[in-house]
């Protein structure tokens, strides 16, 4: 549910969670609370966990232990409907970039002219508009990307989790891309995205979650995080040392 | 060198008559063309209608046996295909549990085996395809709230043309097929005679004209399927529709 004040989604809660495999910990994070109204960026190195700790709270994994919670209940299928989560590699279905859309749209039971029109407005939003009969699997890298992130808006989310949008991307499609993102939190949509990229952070970033080798070394606002981090995994980060 | 050229001369004699059947339209070589195709494409649809969905599931469903079941259709598309008439003779004769239904030495009785032949091949084709692209699109659709059942209709349709290649195969199969053909279809002049079995019998009784013509339609025939499949996969390539 949106808080009915600020228009925005409501806590994100996780507690005690954490997955191991053949002894190794791959994610241990004892809390954490995300419920500020701006992006909440997650930052650090490969490995760190960013990517798993993203599923948990999507639900498409399930951590061996602890639990995920939005405004005090265990996440449930009527969270996850208004979720939605975009991939580092968009997969797009093997149809046209409308398709991809309206398969979405489809799914949310709604007519015809109502699924066109809101289409129409979704590929103007992404820049797409003149190529919605393309097949979707011929958009250059930076276009498959904002469709990706149009078809996760499609679902009118509450919370939108990107994995590593960017990573492949130059630096005007990342801007695209930035600027989509933006919107949405502007609108309302909760943003919790993974990034490695420092700049990105400081250009999006409202709160930000640093992890290191699967646990949660730091999380505060953003400004506070990147001019004065309190972690020494953080300051060597931030620094632009090779943490690993 | 006298021996040789008769040879030669009776062959080109042959053939000049093999081109003259199909040129002028025999009667009698359409009708079995025809039958053929009647019974090959009647075959291979029923296979895609049993196969194509039995391929999915082994693709998309997780239960108990599932190896063994894929290891026992991907045996079954090496059956030998006089078995496989041997079978179903069986199944159709007189004193056989289906047998009551007098479908032996009938076009339909020819459909089955063509059926028990190509429907593994079908399957197997199909469950490829489908977890390739399964494994691909699986958190993607998860994340869209898209259930394991209801995603074999969206993987079906998006691995269309890889099924249509698999069906291009099938087809392939079932109107070269002889030897099965032959035990439940009887080779019966006007009624279950197609095209591998009158080559099969014409050659033995010395008429090769008429094998010969039916040869050369069924090599254009496997041409065609040929470019088809490539026509496909090049389409498939150019918009982006084959898989990773």
């Amino acid at each position: 549910m949106r808080d009915v004040v600020t228009g925005t989604p409501g806590v994100l809660e996780v507690s005690g969670l954490s997955i191991a495999r053949d002894g190794k910990v791959l994610l241990d994070v004892p809390h954490l609370c995300l419920d500020g109204p701006g992006p909440t960026l997650i930052l650090g190195p490969n490995g760190a966990g960013k990517s798993l700790l993203l599923r948990c709270l999507h639900g498409l994994i399930q951590p061996d232990r602890g639990r995920v919670c939005q405004n005090g209940v265990v996440l449930n299928a009527g969270h996850k409907a208004r979720q939605a989560m975009v991939f580092q590699s968009p997969v797009l279905l093997r149809r046209s970039v409308a398709a991809n859309l309206d398969f979405v749209l489809k799914r949310q039971s709604m007519p015809r002219a109502l699924r066109k029109r809101r289409i129409e407005a979704l590929l103007a939003e992404g820049g797409l508009d003149g190529k919605a009969r393309q097949p979707a699997r011929s958009l250059s890298g930076g276009e498959a990307q904002r469709l990706a992130i149009l078809r996760a808006l499609a679902l009118d989310p509450e919370t939108l989790f990107l994995d590593e949008p960017t990573s492949a991307l130059d630096p005007s499609a990342t801007q695209m891309i930035e600027r989509m993102v933006l919107r949405a939190s502007t609108r309302g949509v909760r943003i919790v995205m993974v990034t490695h990229d420092i700049g990105q952070a400081r250009r999006l970033a409202s709160d930000i979650v640093m992890m290191q080798a699967g646990y949660v070394v730091e999380h505060g606002a953003a400004r506070r995080v990147l001019e004065t981090p309190e972690s020494d995994d953080s300051r060597r980060y931030l620094a632009g040392g090779l943490v690993t | 060198m006298l021996i040789w050229w008769y040879i030669v001369q009776g062959f080109a004699a042959e053939f000049n008559q093999a081109l003259s059947l199909i040129l002028n339209g025999d009667a009698e070589l359409w009708a079995i063309v025809l039958l053929s195709l009647r019974v090959s494409i009647f075959a291979v649809l029923i296979s895609a209608v049993i196969g194509m969905p039995i391929g999915a599931a082994l693709a998309v469903a997780r239960f108990p046996g599932r190896r063994v079941m894929i290891i026992l259709v991907n045996a079954l598309m090496g059956f030998p295909p006089v078995v496989v008439g041997l079978l179903v003779y069986l199944m159709l004769s007189r004193s056989g549990p289906l047998g009551v239904l007098e479908l032996l030495y009938t076009p339909t009785a020819m459909i089955i085996a063509q059926v028990v032949l190509v429907t593994p091949i079908m399957a197997a084709l199909t469950r490829q395809v489908v977890e390739m692209l399964a494994e691909e699109y699986s958190e993607q659709l998860r994340s869209l709230g898209v259930s394991r059942l209801a995603s074999v209709p969206v993987l079906l349709w998006d691995a269309r043309l890889a099924l249509v290649t698999a069906l291009l195969a099938g087809f392939g199969r079932a109107i070269a097929e002889v030897g099965a053909v032959i035990i439940v279809g009887g080779n019966i002049n006007h009624v279950t005679r197609v095209m591998t079995t009158t080559i099969a019998l014409e050659t033995s009784k010395g008429n090769l004209a008429l094998a010969l013509a039916l040869g050369v339609i069924l090599i254009g025939l496997a041409v065609v399927v040929n470019a088809m499949v490539s026509t496909l996969t090049l389409r498939a390539e150019r918009e982006g529709l084959r898989h990773a």
